[in-house]
């Protein structure tokens, strides 16, 4: 997926179960772009006017000066994946697209959690940190801030465990992602 | 050497000879360079009326059409004609002066953001930051907008880098890791295809811009004629095979013919290429074409089950596609007999529903009878340009386009106004054809100052215009949808054409009476320089057969 060009026989069924129509699943898209100004406004640009929603995006530098790495995830129950990644493919500034299958790559978020603590439960925030292999990074006295980092449905697990105790604020990157094994994604 | 100096060197590299446009404060450096650069400028009287002219030459010539602007409303003007060829392929590019680096982002005067404003409307488009890149973004910029599927390039240069002296160095290659258009067919896709065809027995060929951007006209008629596949084009398509023929259905569509939009709706195969699957030719999705079997044949792979799900897609160059196509399907011999039956029954569709409308019985002159007469006078011998609306659709099915490349229009965006500039630019580009603006007296007025630009550049454009003093297809839609209440189609008071004509320095007619429409469009066409022919139609004149908005084939009326 992601390549422009036909390059295996389709038949109609094919096509239904791959492209056009919907996945019905979350979708990791991997851009590889040129480093310039303005191509993350085309990107997000098709995006609004193709009524195509971005669930998460995470930008950042490449090992290479000239490129930098788009993760963006989308929902494939709503949008057609093969029509935004063809889409996609049309920007001239962008080099490489790979659409993450989740078995065959290493995906992970950032989240900073505000939690609501005081002497009573402090401790108890703090164990569900150590569960969830989480750091404290920031203390006060009415709250302690907490770093989780993992997959989207780890980062919703301890969100879920907290909020009892009183969320104050989350923050998260969004997800990036890996290929697993030798080849590069 | 001045980076300007160095685009007049880019610009000739690429064989540009001719450019459509108008200086300002911010794109001075390039007029100044364009002073003594040994290309043509066509001093046009509206940044729109440049941008379509530039469409126009490229249209009629198949080659880069190029338009200049200044910054600010300069290049806002452009961006009806950006949008346009961005809808219509049409390969441009697009040269915009941009306020000083220092100003950039302060508001200054005349600046505005116009790559952040044409971003969704180009195929790409290019921010000078650093004067050295200059040449080699003007050669992306041409590569980019004519190969692949042909699009609008913009380029922004701020006035301080245009000025800077920068070393110049011939560019020969491009650069473009991320764009790398397939143009090779998939041949195991092709054998299929060919299959396909030699099994289906009520096959249609479905034919639309892409097969004259790709110069496929020649592979498509070879194609058609290796057994009687009939065919149709859409509007953008018209000229890829020629008309009037045997085995010509007419347009399909909105406005297209029975016989084509009946065959569709029945064929048991279409092959699309170089068509998209707009809404003007599908109408209802859920019941377009609902026997067939589709192959789809694009440049564009984001075209292919864009609309319509393709069963054999074709990604790759028209004009290499059909000919592999022609030659694997006529190596498996097919029966043509087996189209036998799938004739009878389109021969029928056309016996009983030809084109056809009522003359009048006095001299009043029907909109379909001017068409008819342009036909006959220039024996089709013309490039034809049109504005939008029904006299866009009459000409589309009066006017039998024999070969690519000979008619001129705004088929995707619908832009009221092309007509005249168009036709200035595919004079540019054909100084030895005839080139003929038929225009709605609504469109007419939308660019009329190119006028000047025609008579003071020597264009000899001959413009006829289908006044009928509506806006006539709003008004058709308006008395067939909207309980005959007529909201602001009327045009009221229009000007004297004939008198605008002169004023411009043009030479002006008018015509009234059928009796004489043939010998003063003959007049018209032998008069030297621009000339206006003010048609005045039957007023209320419909543009059938139509499929009402969202319906199917089988729902035409009239």
């Amino acid at each position: 997926m992601g390549e422009p060009g036909t390059k295996e026989v389709l038949n109609l069924d094919d096509l239904q179960s791959s492209g056009g129509v919907h996945t019905g699943r979350k979708h990791i898209l991997s851009l590889l772009v040129e480093h310039r100004p303005g191509v993350l406004a085309r990107i997000s640009g098709l995006f609004a006017r193709r009524g195509y929603n971005i669930e998460s995006l995470a930008v950042g530098p490449t090992d290479d000066d000239s490129m930098a790495r788009i993760t963006l995830t989308v929902d494939g129950a709503a949008h057609p994946i093969d029509q935004v990644t063809k889409q996609l493919h049309k920007l001239v500034n962008v080099i490489k697209i790979r659409d993450l299958e989740p078995e065959e790559a290493v995906a992970r978020e950032l989240a900073l959690f505000k939690i609501s603590a005081d002497g009573d439960t402090r401790a108890q925030v703090m164990q569900f940190a150590d569960i969830f292999r989480g750091k404290i990074v920031d203390v006060s006295r009415r709250s302690v801030t907490v770093e989780v980092t993992g997959t989207d449905d780890k980062i919703e697990a301890f969100e879920q465990m907290i909020r009892p105790f009183g969320l104050i604020e989350m923050v998260r990157t969004g997800e990036i992602a890996i290929s697993r094994g030798r080849s590069t994604t | 050497m001045r980076a300007v100096d160095a685009i007049m060197e880019c610009l000739k590299a690429e064989g540009v000879e001719h450019v459509f446009g108008i200086p300002g404060g911010a794109n001075l450096p390039t007029y100044d360079a364009l002073y003594d650069a040994g290309l043509r400028h066509v001093q046009c009287r509206h940044e729109q009326g440049a941008g379509h002219a530039a469409e126009g030459y490229a249209k009629a010539s198949g080659k880069v059409g190029v338009a200049l602007a200044t910054s600010g409303p300069g290049a806002t003007n452009l961006v009806t004609a950006i949008a346009d060829a961005n809808m219509d392929s049409v390969p441009t590019v697009f040269i915009t002066g941009q306020v000083r680096t220092d100003l950039l982002g302060t508001d200054g005067f005349q600046e505005a953001d116009v790559t952040g404003i044409t971003m969704p409307i180009v195929k790409h488009s290019l921010m000078v930051r650093d004067p050295q890149d200059i040449p080699a973004m003007i050669h992306e910029a041409f590569h980019v907008a004519r190969s692949g599927r042909p699009g609008p390039v913009l380029v922004d240069i701020p006035q301080d880098l245009s000025r800077a002296d920068i070393p110049y160095e011939p560019v020969d290659s491009v650069d473009l890791p991320g764009y790398q258009p397939t143009t090779e067919g998939n041949t195991k896709q092709i054998r299929m295809a060919a299959a396909a065809l030699a099994s289906s027995r009520r096959p249609v060929i479905y034919a639309g811009g892409g097969v004259v951007n790709a110069g496929a006209s020649k592979e498509l008629t070879d194609l058609s004629l290796s057994d009687r596949f009939p065919v149709t084009c859409t509007l953008m398509g018209l000229g890829g095979f020629p008309a009037p023929h045997e085995q010509w259905l007419g347009m399909l569509g909105m406005h297209g013919t029975r016989a084509a939009n009946y065959a569709m709706d029945e064929a048991d195969l279409i092959v699309a290429i170089g068509a998209r699957f707009d809404d003007r030719i599908t109408g209802k999705l859920s019941e377009f074409a609902p026997r067939a079997k589709k192959i789809h044949i694009d440049i564009d792979p984001a075209e292919i089950s864009k609309n319509v799900p393709a069963h054999i897609p074709i990604v790759g160059d028209a004009k290499n596609i059909l000919s592999k196509l022609t030659r694997e399907y006529r190596a498996l011999k097919a029966d043509p007999s087996r189209l036998d039956g799938w004739w009878e029954r389109i021969e029928g569709w056309r016996e009983k529903h030809p084109l056809a409308y009522e003359d009048s019985s006095d001299a009043e002159i029907k909109p379909q009878r001017m068409i008819e007469a342009l036909y006959e006078v220039t024996g089709g011998d013309a490039i034809v340009t049109s504005d939008v609306g029904q006299h866009q659709m009459w000409c589309a099915q009066y006017f039998h386009f024999k070969g690519p490349r000979r008619w001129i229009n705004s088929g995707g965006l619908g832009t009221m106004g092309f007509g005249l500039p168009s036709a200035m630019g595919a004079k540019v580009a054909m100084p030895d054809e005839q080139v003929i603006c038929v225009a709605g007296d609504g469109s007419m007025i939308m660019n009329v100052q190119e006028l000047a630009t025609c008579v003071t550049e020597k264009i000899p454009v001959k413009t006829f215009i289908m006044n009928n003093g509506y806006l006539g297809m709003v008004r058709q839609w308006q008395e067939l949808f909207w309980d005959g209440r007529y909201s602001s189609v009327d045009m009221g008071a229009s000007p004297d054409w004939v008198k605008l004509a002169e004023a411009f320095g043009a030479a002006g007619m008018r015509v009234a009476d059928k009796g004489q429409l043939s010998d003063v469009i003959r007049t018209a066409l032998d008069t030297d320089g621009p000339v206006v022919v003010d048609v005045l139609v039957s007023k209320e004149e419909n543009c059938y057969p139509m499929i009402p908005a969202g319906q199917a084939a089988r729902d035409m009326v009239g």
